[in-house]
């Protein structure tokens, strides 16, 4: 009796294993994408934009309103909700970065500090401090895989998230803007002397990057809900993805997402949730001490950094 | 085709470029010497518009470039092949060099432009094996090829080509020289600049010397190869002649 006992929760264990790495998988999948944002503008610009998590905010806002109060089917909302916050990230570049003649990396980063407490509170001001929630995309009844469960709306998170990554690199690899946005990142005053604007790639990767973000907040607000503070803390996560993955590499910020993700869903479900934030900023702090460059940078490249 | 008059520039409260006039005719090799520091990268950078602070006159066909964007200047018909070798490392050669048609993409599509690379590939078939590597392979002449390859694919009016054989292997910057040779024959207008005078004048058909952000002489090459100062100066011999007379 015993001895079986002993083998069925064996298989519990596994199974809740299992299931933690899929929930970590969801959030982490989130992650990336804040990771990939915080990588598209860092390229372009040598600035860490953190307002990226804002955008997050912003997308699921936005979603909440259009579904909501105005009624509109999820695939009509969608679409303008990532344009809302797409051209917010557009108005920020305009009126934030773009009038600075010669600014230091510093200020920049400094003014994008202010401008995530601005939308913040622009939010507050908007939507208030009520927690929101959104409908799942479609049924909430749960999938069998193996020995755990997963929603389907997981299944969309994964799915879109994956159309994203894919169309991104797509779009850096064969087109020529998507080449052009490359080029500034690799050699700025070359870029300029080939004939690239470069105003208008940064202005564009500060676009791309908000609709990636509004993308993220969207698909997360039906799992993990959404309030005017939530995009902070979404940013940090973020910002340790992209920074544990090596800053302007985007693979490695989608990989490093998911890790955090994971091992943050493994210590809330195995040792306490208490000490999730914690964790995925302690390994973040154990790679910077390790390989100040990110699990995926090469030392070469960082050593031209200028963060 | 290019005139400069009283030209200056500064970088903060340093001036530069202390009233430097030159001019360019149609399908002429123009050289400019002098040594470190005397102000030659900070007149192609002006002209190419990336120096905020300038004064004077700088025109193209009697369209002033001053207080112009580089990609304006580009898309008027300046290209230039900078100096370091300022390749787009980590992509490949082949983006590289459809990069250098950026602006020509919206307006002749991308037939046109894999055409021309075809033609780029026939000129340097070196690129042309390595079109699939990322540019920051290639050994240092392969870069300098790559560049000024890219610099011509926005089929400039004008080309500036900034130290070409700097860091290169004696035969090596001999190669890219005979290039430069080839591209006189079709026609393209240039402005080089080079540490090398010798090479330099031995291809150019005018230069001009620049000190501290001055012109000091100016002439045909054949005159300026003869010349006593710049024999001293920058040829690096004659010392034994000076001293004897």
């Amino acid at each position: 009796m015993g001895n079986s006992y002993a083998i069925e929760s064996q298989e519990m264990s596994t199974s809740i294993i299992l299931q933690l790495i899929l929930s970590g998988v969801t959030i982490g999948s989130i992650y990336a994408m804040v990771a990939l944002g915080f990588n598209i503008i860092y390229n372009s610009t040598s600035i860490i934009n953190f307002a990226q998590g804002e955008f997050v905010m912003l997308g699921g806002m936005f979603m909440v309103s259009l579904v909501g109060p105005l009624n509109l089917p999820m695939w009509v909302a969608f679409p303008i909700a990532v344009l809302a916050v797409t051209l917010i990230g557009m108005a920020f570049e305009r009126l934030c970065i773009h009038p600075l003649k010669m600014p230091s990396v510093l200020s920049l980063i400094i003014i994008t500090i202010a401008g995530s407490i601005l939308l913040k509170g622009g939010a507050m001001f908007a939507w208030g401090k009520e927690t929101f929630s959104l409908p799942h995309f479609s049924t909430e009844k749960p999938i069998l895989l193996l020995e755990a469960t997963i929603l389907p709306q997981t299944v969309w998170i994964l799915g879109i998230i994956g159309m994203v990554v894919l169309l991104l690199a797509l779009f850096f690899r064969f087109t020529i803007v998507g080449k052009a946005m490359r080029a500034c990142a690799a050699n700025r005053p070359a870029a300029s002397l080939v004939g690239i604007n470069v105003k208008r790639i940064v202005l564009l990767s500060f676009a791309l990057s908000a609709a990636i973000g509004a993308i993220a907040g969207i698909i997360i607000t039906p799992i993990s809900l959404m309030d005017y503070e939530r995009g902070a803390i979404l940013g940090l996560k973020g910002f340790g993805a992209a920074v544990l993955g090596g800053l302007g590499n985007p693979m490695g910020a989608v990989v490093a997402g998911f890790l955090i993700g994971i091992v943050e869903s493994l210590c809330a479900g195995l040792i306490s949730s208490h000490y999730k934030d914690a964790v995925g900023l302690v390994v973040l702090l154990m790679v910077l001490f390790i390989k100040p460059s990110g699990l995926f940078g090469s030392a070469q490249v960082s050593k031209l950094k200028k963060f | 085709m290019l005139t400069i008059r009283n030209l200056e520039a500064y970088y903060g409260a340093i001036q530069a470029l202390k009233g430097v006039s030159l001019h360019i005719l149609p399908e002429e090799i123009v050289c400019l010497i002098g040594a470190n520091g005397a102000g030659k990268s900070t007149l192609l950078r002006a002209i190419s518009g990336l120096v905020l602070l300038v004064k004077g006159e700088i025109s193209l066909d009697g369209v002033s470039l001053v207080g112009r964007s580089p990609e304006e200047i580009v898309a008027l018909g300046i290209s230039q092949a900078a100096e370091g070798r300022q390749i787009f490392a980590p992509l490949t050669v082949l983006e590289n060099l459809e990069l250098g048609a950026y602006q020509r993409f919206h307006k002749e599509g991308r037939r046109q432009i894999t055409q021309e690379i075809e033609r780029i590939f026939e000129l340097f078939p070196v690129l042309q094996e390595r079109r699939a590597q990322p540019a920051g392979t290639l050994s240092g002449g392969e870069q300098q090829m790559l560049v000024i390859s890219r610099a011509l694919m926005s089929k400039p009016k004008l080309l500036l080509l900034d130290e070409p054989s700097m860091g290169l292997a004696p035969i090596v910057a001999k190669e890219i020289f005979q290039f430069i040779r080839d591209l006189r024959e079709s026609g393209t207008t240039i402005l080089l600049v080079e540490q090398n005078a010798k090479m330099a004048l031995s291809l150019a058909d005018r230069g001009y010397v620049l000190e501290t952000g001055k012109i000091i002489l100016e002439g045909e090459t054949a005159e300026l190869l003869q010349n006593r100062e710049v024999k001293r100066a920058y040829l690096g011999k004659g010392r034994k002649g000076f001293l004897e007379e």
